[in-house]
C-alpha cells in the first residue's frame, strides 16, 4: 500500500493514468470519425481527427518556438537588469 | 427604483475606517465591505444614476446597463475573494489600497462619461501601485517605480485623447468612439496600455510579480478587464484589435512557456488570456462581445484561483522559481487540488467555467468566418493548458522531490480557493447562470457534441505533446525573459550613456561651431566693417574733407566728428553684438543631459497646453 503522500510516483498508478489518457484519445477520434456535423464553418472541419493533429502540432510548435527564442535571443541572466 | 448607495463608494469610502479596527470586527469589517458593495449592486435597475455637475460638465457616477453591471459583479466577487484570500495580511495600508483600487474599477465601470472615467482610472493606478510597494524588496519599489510611470504615460495619453475629444465634439459624454483621428488614437493607447497590449504591456509581468501576494490576486482582475470594459464600449468591433488581440493570445503563451518564476509565467498569461478578449472585442458581434464579458466573468475567477494557489506556495516555501520549486504536492495537497481545479477551468475543460466562455469568443471568430484568428486562438488554447496546467504544475507541485519543507496555506487562503473553485465548477455545469448576465440576449449552448469531441482531442493531444517532450521543458539555470521593458530598463540606460556621449560630442561640436561661426564671423564682421570704415568711409570722408578743405576747413572739422563719432560708433556696435550674442547663445550649452530633457518636457508641456488651448 503505498503511502497518500506517494501517489503520484507509484509506478502503477502512472501506468493506468496512461493507459486511461490513451483510451480517451482513441475513443475521442473514433467519435470524431462517426459524429453528425451540423456546423462547419471551416473546410477542416470537415476533417476527423483535425483537432487532435492541431492540438499536438500547437504543442510542439509552441515548445520549440519559445524554447528557441529564449536559448538564441531572449534568456538573459537574472542579474540582467541589475 | 436605485440602490442605496454607490458600491464604488462603499469600497473606497468604507476602507477610511479600517485603520481604526482591529482583532475579529476588523476581520468582520474586511469581508462586509465587498459583501456590501454586492449587494449594492444586486439592488441596481438599469438607467442613468447619481449625476453630478462639476465645473459646468456633468459627472455620471452611474450607468447601470447588463454590461457594466456584469463588469462590476465580478469586480466585486474579486475584492471578496481577495480579501478572504488575504486576510492574514497584518499592513492596514494594504487593506485599505485594495479596497480603493477594486471600489475604483467598479466606478470606472460605471462612469458615463470620461472625465468620471478618467478619475477613477488615475486612482486604480495611484492605488494598485501599493500593493507591489508592500512586497517590501529592492525589486518590489523599483518594478513600482516602473509601473506608474508607465500608467502615468497612460493617463496622460487617455487625458490628452479625452481633452481633444472634447474639443472637436464639445461633449464628454462615454460612448462608442471608434478607430480615426488623434483623439481617438490617444484614447486607444490609453486603454490598450491598461489592457497590457504588446508592446505597451510590458509593465504586467514586469510588476504583478513583485507585489505582495494577496496584492497579486487583487491586481489579477481588475486593470486589465476594466480595460476590455471600456474596449467593449469605446471601440467595438475596431478591427485593429482582432489583430492586437489575436497577436497578444499567443504573445502572452509563448512568454508564459519562457518564464522561470511561477508568478510571472501566470502574469505573461494574463495577456494571453485579455488577448482573446481584445480580439472579440475587434471581432464586435454580439456573440462576441458576450463572449468578452464571459470570458472576463469566468476569467477572474479562475486567473484569481492560480494567483492564488502559486501565492500560497511562495507564502509556505518562501520560493518561486521553478527551478528552486517541486514536489510540493506533498506537503500542499489542498492547494494543489484547488490549483488544478483553476487549471482544469482556464484550459476549458468540460464541466468548468472555461468550456462556456472561451468558447464563446471561438464561435465569433467562426461565425465571421476570420479562419486565421481561429487558429491562433485554438494554438493559444493549447497553450493554455500547456502553460499553466502541465508545464507549472509539474514544477511547483510534481517533477523531482527538492525536500522543500513547507506545511499546507492557511485556512483563509484555503477558504478563498475553494471559493473560486466551487464558482469555477458552478458555472462550467450551470452557464445559465453566467449566460443570464451577459450584455446580448443569447441562445448559446456550449455542451454539444462537436464541442466536446473537438476540445477533448485538443488537450489530450496537447498533453501527449507535453509528455513526450517533457525533458526539454526543464530550465537548465534560472534565467529572465527579455521583454518591450527592455526600452526603458536597459535601454534607457543605454540611451543615457549614448545620449551623453553624443549630446556631450554634439555639444563640443556646437561650440566649436559657435567659435568658428559666431565668434569668427564676429571678428570677420568687425574686421570688415573696420576695412569698411577705413577703407570706405574714410576714404570717401577724406575725400570729401579734401574736397571741402578747398572749399573751407571748417566743414572738413565736422565731417571727421561724424566719422570718429557715428560711422566708426555704428561698426563698433555691430560687431560687439555679435560678438556678445554669440556668448550669450554658448551660455545655453551647458552639456547636462537632464537640462536637455527638462527643456524638451517643458516643451512637450507648453506644447499639450496650446493643443488643448486652442482648439
Amino acid at each position: 500500500m503505498i503511502r497518500p503522500d506517494r501517489i503520484f510516483e507509484d509506478p502503477q498508478r502512472k501506468k493506468t493514468f496512461k493507459g486511461v489518457a490513451y483510451a480517451l484519445m482513441a475513443l475521442f477520434i473514433a467519435v470524431d470519425f462517426i459524429m453528425p456535423r451540423h456546423h462547419a464553418p471551416f473546410f477542416w472541419d470537415e476533417i476527423p481527427g483535425f483537432s487532435s493533429v492541431f492540438g499536438l502540432a500547437a504543442c510542439v510548435l509552441i515548445i520549440a518556438v519559445s524554447k528557441a527564442l529564449g536559448k538564441f535571443w531572449l534568456h538573459k541572466k537574472e542579474d540582467y537588469y541589475d | 427604483m436605485i440602490s442605496w448607495a454607490h458600491p464604488g463608494a462603499i469600497l473606497i469610502l468604507g476602507a477610511i475606517l479600517i485603520p481604526f479596527l482591529k482583532g475579529g470586527v476588523k476581520k468582520a469589517y474586511l469581508l462586509i465591505l465587498p459583501s456590501l458593495a454586492f449587494l449594492s449592486i444586486l439592488t441596481m435597475h438599469e438607467g442613468t444614476y447619481w449625476v453630478a455637475q462639476f465645473l459646468g460638465q456633468e459627472m455620471i457616477f452611474g450607468r447601470v446597463d447588463k454590461l457594466s453591471t456584469i463588469f462590476a459583479y465580478v469586480f466585486a466577487v474579486a475584492a471578496f475573494v481577495s480579501m478572504v484570500y488575504g486576510l492574514h495580511v497584518k499592513e492596514d495600508g494594504h487593506h485599505v489600497a485594495g479596497f480603493v483600487y477594486a471600489g475604483s474599477a467598479i466606478g470606472a465601470v460605471f462612469a458615463g462619461d470620461f472625465l468620471t472615467l478618467l478619475v477613477f482610472w488615475e486612482f486604480m493606478a495611484f492605488s494598485s501601485v501599493f500593493l507591489i510597494l508592500y512586497g517590501n524588496t529592492t525589486k518590489a519599489y523599483n518594478a513600482a517605480f516602473r509601473y506608474i510611470l508607465v500608467h502615468v504615460f497612460g493617463g496622460v495619453c487617455l487625458m490628452a485623447g479625452i481633452f481633444l475629444h472634447y474639443s472637436e465634439t464639445g461633449s464628454l459624454a462615454f460612448g462608442h468612439i471608434g478607430v480615426g483621428g488623434l483623439s481617438s488614437s490617444l484614447i486607444l493607447i490609453g486603454f490598450i496600455l491598461n489592457a497590457a497590449v504588446p508592446p505597451l504591456g510590458a509593465w504586467l509581468p514586469d510588476a504583478y510579480p513583485e507585489a505582495t501576494i494577496s496584492g497579486t490576486v487583487f491586481m489579477a482582475a481588475f486593470t486589465t478587464k476594466s480595460a476590455v470594459y471600456v474596449l467593449i464600449r469605446g471601440f467595438a468591433g475596431a478591427e485593429v484589435l482582432l489583430w492586437l488581440g489575436v497577436i497578444m493570445a499567443v504573445y502572452g503563451i509563448i512568454y508564459a512557456m519562457m518564464e522561470n518564476d511561477i508568478r510571472r509565467l501566470l502574469s505573461y498569461h494574463i495577456m494571453s488570456q485579455v488577448g482573446y478578449m481584445v480580439a472579440a472585442v475587434g471581432i464586435g458581434t454580439e456573440m462576441a462581445l458576450n463572449g468578452a464579458a464571459a470570458f472576463a466573468f469566468t476569467n477572474i475567477i479562475y486567473k484569481a484561483l492560480l494567483f492564488m494557489g502559486t501565492g500560497a506556495v511562495v507564502y509556505a516555501t518562501g520560493k518561486s522559481k521553478a527551478t528552486d520549486l517541486g514536489g510540493v504536492y506533498r506537503t500542499m495537497p489542498l492547494t494543489f487540488i484547488l490549483y488544478m481545479i483553476g487549471g482544469a477551468a482556464i484550459s476549458g475543460v468540460p464541466i468548468f467555467a472555461g468550456f462556456v466562455s472561451k468558447s464563446m469568443i471561438v464561435s465569433a471568430a467562426a461565425e465571421e468566418h476570420l479562419p486565421y484568428a481561429w487558429l491562433f486562438l485554438t494554438l493559444a488554447s493549447s497553450g493554455t493548458f500547456l502553460s499553466t496546467t502541465l508545464k507549472l504544475p509539474y514544477h511547483t507541485f510534481m517533477g523531482k522531490d527538492k525536500g522543500i519543507e513547507a506545511k499546507e496555506a492557511p485556512l483563509n487562503m484555503i477558504l478563498a480557493m475553494a471559493i473560486a473553485a466551487l464558482l469555477c465548477v458552478f458555472i462550467g455545469v450551470y452557464p445559465k447562470f453566467l449566460y443570464d448576465m451577459l450584455p446580448y440576449a443569447t441562445d448559446y449552448r456550449p455542451y454539444t457534441l462537436d464541442h466536446i469531441v473537438w476540445t477533448a482531442q485538443i488537450l489530450l493531444l496537447t498533453w501527449l505533446g507535453f509528455y513526450i517532450l517533457i525533458k526539454k521543458l526543464h530550465h537548465s539555470e534560472p534565467h529572465i525573459s527579455l521583454d518591450t521593458d527592455w526600452f526603458y530598463r536597459k535601454g534607457a540606460v543605454v540611451f543615457m550613456g549614448f545620449a551623453d556621449e553624443v549630446i556631450a560630442s554634439v555639444d563640443n561640436a556646437v561650440g566649436r561651431a559657435y567659435d568658428k561661426v559666431f565668434l569668427r564671423f564676429g571678428e570677420w564682421m568687425s574686421k570688415l566693417s573696420f576695412r569698411f570704415d577705413t577703407g570706405v568711409i574714410d576714404g570717401i570722408l577724406d575725400g570729401m574733407g579734401r574736397f571741402s578743405s578747398v572749399y573751407g576747413p571748417a566743414f572738413s572739422l565736422r565731417n571727421l566728428g561724424f566719422d570718429k563719432d557715428v560711422v566708426d560708433g555704428i561698426v563698433n556696435g555691430v560687431s560687439d553684438f555679435t560678438v556678445s550674442l554669440a556668448s550669450a547663445m554658448r551660455r545655453f550649452q551647458t552639456g547636462l543631459v537632464s537640462d536637455y530633457a527638462f527643456a524638451i518636457l517643458a516643451g512637450l508641456l507648453i506644447l499639450l497646453n496650446v493643443f488643448f488651448f486652442l482648439f
